[in-house]
C-alpha cells in the first residue's frame, strides 16, 4: 500500500473538519478499509482514526419506542444487546451471519454499510476494467463471469452487488442514518444511502464528502422478524442471495410486511410490491404468499449466469416470511 | 509401546502459540526484500521495462528483470522445478502471472511499492485459451502428451478389448465428469530466504522436499551440491504446491547473488493464484460395461487435463480405474489440453481424487440402472489381484473396510428412500477410496546418549501431517525410553537423506530408516552388552534379553566402554521390499448430507471412513490425516474452484475471499475414522503405508451419490452449488 497521512480525531467537529480535507477517508473498525489500502481500490493522502470519539457507542432506547445504535458500536456488540437481539432479531441474525467472530468484534455498525461489492473484477488485485474501480474503463462482468452478480437495478456500466448484510436488514426495519457534516445534521432512510450505478457506478451511497454516519435508529420493535443468508458454505461467507423480512401480525393475519432482498442489486431491495400484496394474508398460506413474491419479481432481469439467483431469491424470500412469521417476540 | 499409541502432537503448543518458526518469520542481517511483479497478459512479450519510478521509492535497492538475471547453467528441464521454464530467462510471456521483474529493498513495504511502480510493456500475442466445458469441444483440443518430465505415471493402459466388450454390454455407462481447477490454498503462502557465502548458498524454505531444492539450485549455478544447503523447520501446509521447485525459490537464490545479499522473498496470495501449481481443470469420459448381474465386462476411461503451452502436466486420474475393479478388460488414455495458463502440479490427492470421482459416480449410475445395491456391486467387483497386472496385492483388506464401515453407518439398514427433516431433504451415498503408494529411499541416523535422551536425525520436512510426533514415538519405541526423552532433528539437507514430503510416503520411507537407525542402536548396544542382538528388548533405559528377568543399564555399558553415546544408522530402500506385489490403500466412505433443493443448500450431517492402509503408528494423528482427506473431499466436492477468466487469460479471484473453501462451521461432529486391523510387512518394515491422500478420495463421488438418493439429481460437474441444485 502506499504511505498516508494519519491523524486522530480528537471529536466529532475535529472529525468533520479534518475529513473534509481532499481525499481523506476515516477509519473506523477498519476491516474494509484496510482491504481497499492492500489492494489499490483506495489510495487516500489522509486517514482520520475515529475510535478515539466517545459516546459514540451506545445502544439506547428511543423515547417512544425505537433503539438508536451509535455508529461506532462493535457488530458483535449490536447483535448480542438484548433490546436488539428480542427486539430486532432480523438485525441481530444478519450481522451474527456476516464475517468472522474476529471481524465482527472490530467492525462497526455505522462503518459496514460503506464496504464495497464483492464482484471479483472490482477486487482484483490490479485494476482490470471496471467502471466502479476506474471510471470509463468498462465492466468486464456484464458478459464476463457474473453468476453472483444482480438481478435487479444494474446496467451496462455495473452489475455488481452490495454485500451487506446488516445493511439489508436495516433496508427492512426502516431504519434511519444519522449524519454529520459541516454543512449540517441529516436522517437518511436506509433505504435512500446506497445508489445505483447510473452512470456513475463509483458513487456508491447518498453521503457527501467529509460526511460521517454517527448513529442508526430503529423505528418501533421488529419482533416477527427474520434474515435468512444463502451460500455454499456454512460460515465466513458472502451470501449468494439473502432476505430481511420483517412482518406485523393480527393473529395470524400479516398487517404490515417488509422484504428486503440482499445480494442482489448495488443496493438492498425492498419488494414493494410484494409488501403492499401480502397485507391481509395468512402468514400460513404458503401457496399465496408464494404467488404474491414471485409476481413482484417483474423487474428482475437476469444476467448471462445469474438467472438462477432470481430463483434463489424467490424461494429465499418466501422462506424468509415463515421464518419471520414463526420468530417468537 | 510407544508405536500404536495415541500421542498429542509435539509440535502443537509451539504452533497454537505462534512460537513456531516459518520461513517468512525469519530475517538474516542486512536482508533485503524481494516482491514480484507478475505479467498482466497471457501471451506475447516483454518489449520494455521502465524501473525509474520504483527506483525513486525510497528503500527501493534494485529492479531485476530478464536482462540482469544470470542464464542457468544447467537447462532447466523437469522436476525437480516445478515447470521447465524459469521466469527471467528471456523476454516472452507463457502465461498470465508470470514474474517479469523482481523489486528488491530495504523493506517489504518499500519492494512493495516499488513493484507498482514498474512499467511493463507488452506486445500481446494471441493466446490459446482453455475451450468450453462440453466433451466434444474438450475432445477436440486435447493431444496426446509430451514427456518433459511431468508424467509421473504411464498415460495410456489397455488390457483386452474394452471397447469391444462395452459395445456388447447389456448395461453400460458412459458419460462425462468434469472438475473446475483447483488451487491448494495452504495457510502459508510460499516463503524463501536465500544468503550467498563466497560461493556457498543457504537458504531457508518453505518446502516439502529440502533435498530436491538443493539438487536443483545447485544445478542453476552449476555448484557441487554439497554447496547448497536447504532448511526447513516448518512447512505450513502445501498439499503438494511446494513440491517442487516454484520460480520464487530460484529467483530469490539469484537476486542473492547478484545484490551480494540475503534476499527473503514471501509470497503475496496473489502469487500462489500466479505462478504456482494447482489441480487443472480435469474432464472424463468414463464407459462401464457389465452383464445383468454386475459384473463389470470392461472399463474406459478418457481423460483430458488443462495443461501449459511448455509442458504438459498429466494428471493421472485413470490410475482409478487401473486398480479398483476386477475387469476383464479396460482402456485408458491421459491426453492435455494445451493453454497459455500457469503450469499445475500434484495436489492432495493426485490423479485418484480426480479418478475416484469419476469411476464411482460412474458405478453408483450402474448400481442405480441395475437396482443393486451400491456397495454390493463393488463387491461383486472386487479384485483380488491388481486388475492392471494380475499380481497379489501386499496387503488389501478392502473388503474388512467396506463392511465395517458399512456397519458403522448402518449403510445396511439405511432407509431405501430419501426422507425429511423440516426443510432439508436427506440422503445418502457411498464410495470406494483408492491411492497409490509411492516410497522413496531414505536415510536416518539416531544416537542414544548416556543419560537414556536420544536425538533422531533426518532431512525429512515437517508440513504438518505429525512427522514430528510419530518419527520419535517409532524410536522411542525400540530404545524403550519417552517420546519426551528424544530430540528431533530435521529439515536441514546436513542431516541424512531423507525422500520428499509428498506421496503420503513418509511414514513408510523415513519411519522405516528411522526404525532401521534405531534397531541398529539397539544392536549395538546388545553387542556391548554380550547380548545377542536379536533376542534383545529395551524398556525403562535398560537392556536384557526378551522376557528374561535381568538386564543392563544403558548408562552402565556406555560408561564401562567409555562413550557418551551410541550411533546407529538406518536406511529405507523401496526396491528391496515388496518386489513383485503391487501396493495401494484402499478403503471406503459413506456419507449422509442434507440437501434444501428450494435454496440450494447442501450440507454434510455425518461420515464415515473405514480404511485399510496397514499398521497405524498413531491412531491420533492418522485420524486427522484421515479426517483431513474427508473434509478436502468436501471442499472439493461442495465449494471449491479457482474460476478461471478467459477474456482476461487469469484465474479472477486470486484472493481467498474470493474462493470458497470449507470452514469448521461446514464439518459436523459426527464423523467416524475407522482403520481396519491390518500390517503390511511388504510395503515397509513399519508395517503401514501411506495416509495423508487416500481420505480425500471418493468423498465427492459419495456426495453426488447422496446429493442423487436425495434428489433424484445426478450431478456431473463438480463442485455441486446452488445453481445446479435448484436447476
Amino acid at each position: 500500500m502506499d504511505s498516508f497521512a494519519y491523524g486522530r480525531a480528537s471529536g466529532i467537529e475535529d472529525a468533520l473538519a479534518e475529513g473534509s480535507g481532499p481525499n481523506t477517508v476515516f477509519l473506523a473498525g477498519g476491516t474494509e478499509l484496510l482491504n481497499w489500502l492492500r489492494l489499490g481500490i483506495a489510495k487516500p493522502e489522509r486517514v482520520i482514526d475515529l475510535t478515539q470519539l466517545t459516546g459514540l457507542a451506545e445502544i439506547a432506547r428511543l423515547p417512544g419506542g425505537g433503539l438508536r445504535i451509535g455508529a461506532l458500536a462493535r457488530l458483535n456488540d449490536v447483535a448480542l444487546n438484548d433490546d436488539v437481539a428480542r427486539g430486532y432479531p432480523v438485525l441481530s441474525q444478519a450481522i451474527l451471519k456476516s464475517a468472522s467472530a474476529q471481524l465482527r468484534n472490530l467492525a462497526t455498525i455505522g462503518g459496514n454499510p460503506f464496504q464495497k461489492t464483492r464482484c471479483g473484477y472490482f477486487r482484483a488485485e490490479e485494476a482490470l476494467p471496471c467502471n466502479k474501480r476506474n471510471p470509463g474503463s468498462g465492466c468486464s462482468a456484464l458478459n464476463g463471469i457474473n453468476d453472483r452478480h444482480a438481478i435487479f437495478g444494474w446496467n451496462e456500466s455495473c452489475v455488481a452487488t452490495q454485500p451487506s448484510d446488516p445493511a439489508t436488514a436495516l433496508v427492512a426495519l426502516d431504519a434511519i442514518f444519522v449524519t454529520v457534516h459541516r454543512e449540517g445534521e441529516r436522517r437518511i432512510e436506509a433505504t435512500d444511502f446506497h445508489i445505483l450505478p447510473g452512470d456513475t457506478p463509483h458513487i456508491e451511497n447518498a453521503l457527501r464528502h467529509g460526511e460521517l454516519i454517527v448513529g442508526i435508529e430503529l423505528p418501533a420493535a421488529a419482533p416477527h422478524s427474520a434474515y435468512l443468508k444463502l451460500r455454499e458454505r456454512e460460515s465466513y461467507e458472502y451470501a449468494v442471495v439473502s432476505a430481511a423480512v420483517a412482518l406485523d401480525l393480527e393473529g395470524e393475519r400479516i398487517s404490515r410486511a417488509r422484504i428486503a432482498l440482499g445480494s442482489v442489486a448495488l443496493k438492498p431491495w425492498r419488494l414493494t410490491e410484494a409488501e403492499h400484496s401480502l397485507v391481509g394474508v395468512s402468514a400460513n398460506d404458503n401457496a399465496a404468499i408464494r404467488k404474491i413474491i414471485e409476481g413482484s419479481f417483474g423487474e428482475a432481469k437476469a444476467l448471462t449466469h445469474s438467472a438462477y439467483k432470481i430463483t434463489l431469491a424467490k424461494n429465499a424470500a418466501v422462506r424468509a416470511v415463515r421464518l419471520a412469521a414463526r420468530a417468537s417476540p | 509401546m510407544s508405536i500404536g499409541e495415541p500421542f498429542s502432537r509435539i509440535d502443537g503448543p509451539i504452533k497454537v502459540t505462534g512460537t513456531a518458526r516459518y520461513t517468512a518469520d525469519l530475517r538474516a542481517a542486512n536482508m533485503l526484500y524481494g516482491v514480484l511483479v507478475t505479467a498482466s497478459i497471457p501471451a506475447g512479450k516483454v518489449t520494455g521495462i521502465d524501473k525509474g519510478g520504483a527506483m525513486l521509492e525510497a528503500g527501493v535497492v534494485r529492479v531485476l528483470t530478464h536482462e540482469d538475471m544470470p542464464r542457468a547453467r544447467t537447462p532447466i528441464a523437469g522436476p525437480p522445478f516445478a515447470h521447465s521454464f524459469l521466469p527471467l530467462q528471456d523476454d516472452q510471456i507463457r502465461h498470465e502471472g508470470q514474474v517479469v521483474a523482481l523489486v528488491l529493498a530495504e523493506s517489504l513495504e518499500a519492494a512493495e511499492a516499488g513493484a507498482r511502480k514498474v512499467q511493463v510493456r507488452y506486445a500481446p500475442t494471441k493466446a490459446t485459451m482453455p475451450v468450453a466445458l462440453a466433451w466434444p469441444e474438450i475432445d477436440r483440443a486435447a493431444e496426446p502428451p509430451r514427456n518433459t518430465g511431468y508424467f509421473f505415471l504411464e498415460p495410456e493402459f489397455s488390457k483386452g478389448d474394452a471397447v469391444h466388450n462395452l459395445a456388447k454390454a447389456p448395461k453400460t455407462v458412459a458419460t462425462v465428469y468434469s472438475q473446475p481447477s483447483r488451487h491448494h490454498n495452504p495457510m502459508e503462502t510460499s516463503a524463501v530466504l536465500a544468503l550467498w557465502e563466497g560461493d556457498a548458498l543457504t537458504v531457508y524454505d518453505s518446502t516439502q522436499h529440502v533435498f530436491a531444492v538443493q539438487r536443483g539450485l545447485a544445478a542453476l549455478f552449476g555448484i557441487p551440491p554439497a554447496s547448497v544447503r536447504v532448511i526447513s523447520q516448518h512447512t505450513g501446509g502445501a498439499f503438494g504446491v511446494k513440491g517442487l521447485i516454484g520460480a520464487h525459490e530460484a529467483l530469490a537464490a539469484q537476486a542473492a547473488r547478484i545484490a551480494g545479499r540475503p534476499v527473503r522473498i514471501a509470497l503475496s496470495r496473489a502469487n500462489m493464484y500466479s505462478f504456482l501449481g494447482y489441480q487443472p481443470r480435469i474432464v472424463q469420459k468414463m464407459g462401464l460395461g457389465a452383464d445383468e448381474k454386475g459384473i463389470l465386462t470392461g472399463i474406459t476411461h478418457d481423460v483430458v487435463n488443462l495443461a501449459t503451452v511448455t509442458d504438459d502436466y498429466i494428471e493421472a486420474a485413470t490410475e482409478a480405474s487401473k486398480a479398483l475393479y476386477a475387469t476383464p478388460t479396460m482402456w485408458l488414455r491421459q491426453r492435455a489440453e494445451r493453454a497459455n495458463v500457469a503450469m499445475p502440479t500434484a495436489m492432495r490427492a493426485p490423479g485418484e481424487g480426480p479418478g475416484m470421482w469419476a469411476l464411482e459416480s460412474a458405478m453408483d449410475e450402474l448400481a442405480v440402472d441395475l437396482g443393486m445395491d451400491p456397495l454390493d456391486l463393488r463387491l461383486a467387483n472386487y479384485a483380488e489381484t491388481d486388475p492392471a497386472t494380475g499380481a497379489p496385492w501386499s496387503s488389501k483388506k478392502l473388503r474388512d473396510a467396506y463392511e465395517e464401515g458399512a456397519r458403522l453407518f448402518g449403510w445396511r439398514d439405511r432407509p431405501r428412500f430419501p426422507w425429511r427433516d423440516g426443510d432439508w431433504i436427506v440422503g445418502q451415498g457411498m464410495a470406494s477410496c483408492l491411492m497409490g503408494t509411492f516410497r522413496f529411499p531414505s536415510r536416518a541416523q539416531v544416537r542414544l546418549r548416556r543419560d537414556g535422551s536420544a536425538v533422531v536425525e533426518t532431512g525429512t520436512q515437517d508440513i504438518g501431517t505429525g512427522v514430528l510426533t510419530i518419527f520419535p514415538q517409532i524410536a522411542a519405541d525400540v530404545l524403550g525410553i519417552p517420546v519426551s526423552a528424544i530430540e528431533f532433528k530435521m529439515g536441514d539437507t546436513t542431516l541424512p537423506e531423507a525422500g520428499p514430503t509428498y506421496g503420503s510416503s513418509s511414514t513408510m520411507g523415513v519411519g522405516a530408516a528411522v526404525l532401521a537407525a534405531a534397531q541398529d542402536v539397539r544392536n549395538r548396544l546388545a553387542r556391548m552388552a554380550n547380548l545377542s542382538p536379536a533376542e534383545v528388548c529395551m524398556a525403562d533405559g535398560r537392556i536384557g534379553r526378551t522376557g528374561a528377568a535381568e538386564s543392563f543399564s544403558v548408562a552402565d555399558i556406555l560408561e564401562r566402554a567409555g562413550e557418551s553415546e551410541i550411533v546407529g544408522t538406518g536406511s529405507f530402500d523401496p526396491t528391496k521390499h515388496g518386489a513383485g506385489y503391487s501396493m495401494r490403500t484402499f478403503g471406503a466412505i459413506f456419507v449422509e448430507v442434507g440437501v434444501d433443493p428450494e435454496l440450494g443448500l447442501l450440507r454434510l450431517r455425518r461420515a464415515v471412513g473405514s480404511y485399510s492402509v496397514g499398521r497405524i503408528v498413531n491412531p491420533r494423528t492418522a485420524r486427522a490425516q484421515l479426517l483431513g482427506g474427508i473434509v478436502w473431499g468436501w471442499g472439493m466436492a461442495a465449494m471449491e474452484q479457482s474460476a478461471f477468466e478467459p477474456s482476461l487469460g487469469r484465474f479472477l479471484s486470486k484472493n481467498l475471499a474470493g474462493v470458497a473453501i470449507p470452514v469448521n462451521a461446514d464439518i459436523p461432529s459426527d464423523i467416524t475414522v475407522h482403520f481396519v486391523d491390518e500390517v503390511d510387512e511388504k510395503a515397509s518394515p513399519i508395517g503401514g503405508k501411506g495416509i495423508g491422500e487416500l481420505g480425500a478420495t471418493g468423498v465427492a463421488a459419495a456426495v453426488a451419490n447422496a446429493v442423487f438418493h436425495a434428489t433424484g439429481k445426478r450431478i456431473r460437474d463438480l463442485p455441486i452449488t446452488p445453481e445446479k441444485l435448484i436447476a
